[in-house]
């Protein structure tokens, strides 16, 4: 979060303005429609301010430099995840529409267990990164140097997605057939 | 700016300059044509027929089957992307172990097959 913050403040020697326009138009676009997420009394809108979220996060890999994530984010996250939530909604018994019933009971412990995110995230992106502000993977990622760390490293847990998957997939199943 | 952020803000003015089109036309429009808004005009359109009940309703969980069925083989999708563009660099190992990798999910696919769940009965 630290580096994000200081997006395109150095870039090399320069100041990079445009990058850091971008990224600020940006993270007002996320932020706003996170808050709004969260704050509206219909389900089914709520889960499309999820959409402006997911797509401003895939905006801001493509300032990182990191274009393989921002597709996988479009087509995975904004594709797939997005429209197994929005069945998730119109399955389950909870109104559809606008529900005026919508407690907020919650909020202090939801505000408690953000901010400790925020914290732990934060932290640990300022102990590795320190007073480096460079952007770090300025330098475009190719796809092939993500296809080699795949495929060479991460063979293992490559592997065992496709075993999460197929465990989801059963799964899905399962609860879906009754007889 | 480096060369990379150049090519997607020409996408980004290349949106702009669509949403912008559509939003002038729109907007013209708007100052030509007459506005006489009436209950019958705002009712959703259901093919000439009269619609009834909400439009918001729940849905049969064998959807959430395909859903499901669609996010690992999207997942799939991304994997095979980054593996295509070194196909020649991995060679038969590469090979390998995408095959496997596929089969893997297939087999899923192939229990919910037999299982009758992608059947629309």
């Amino acid at each position: 979060m630290a580096n994000l913050l200081l997006l395109g403040q150095q870039t090399g020697n320069s100041w990079d303005l445009p990058a850091n326009i971008a990224f600020y138009v940006i993270a007002v676009i996320a932020i706003g429609s996170a808050l709004r997420m969260v704050t509206t009394n219909n389900v089914v809108h709520s889960a499309l301010y999820l959409l402006l979220v997911l797509s401003s996060v895939a905006a801001v890999y493509i300032l990182l430099g990191a274009e393989f994530v921002a597709a996988t984010q479009v087509l995975v996250y904004i594709g797939a995840i997005l429209v197994l939530l929005i069945f998730g909604v119109m399955l389950t018994r909870a109104r559809i529409g606008i529900d005026d019933d919508l407690n907020y009971e919650q909020r202090w412990i939801g505000l408690g267990v953000s901010s400790l995110l925020f914290v732990v995230i934060a932290y640990s992106l300022w102990d590795f990164y320190g007073s480096d502000t460079r952007l770090v993977g300025y330098e475009p990622q190719r796809t092939r140097e993500v296809a080699d760390s795949i495929f060479s490293t991460y063979i293992v847990p490559f592997e065992a997605i496709s075993v999460l998957l197929l465990a989801a997939l059963i799964g899905a199943v399962v609860v879906a057939r009754r007889d | 700016m480096s060369e990379f952020l150049r090519q997607y803000l020409l996408v980004a003015v290349f949106g702009g300059l669509a949403f912008g089109l559509v939003a002038a036309l729109i907007g013209a429009a708007s100052l030509f044509r007459p506005s006489r808004p009436s209950t019958g005009k705002v009712e959703n359109y259901e093919s000439g027929v009269d619609p009834v009940g909400s439009s918001w309703s729940q849905s049969q969980i064998r959807y959430y089957i395909f859903a499901l069925l669609f996010v690992m083989f999207d997942v799939e999708a991304v994997f095979i992307f980054p593996w295509a563009a070194r196909l020649e660099a991995f060679g038969f190992f590469g090979l390998v172990e995408m095959m496997i990798f596929i089969f893997i999910l297939a087999l899923g696919l192939a229990y919910a097959w037999r299982k009758g769940v992608l059947r629309w009965a």
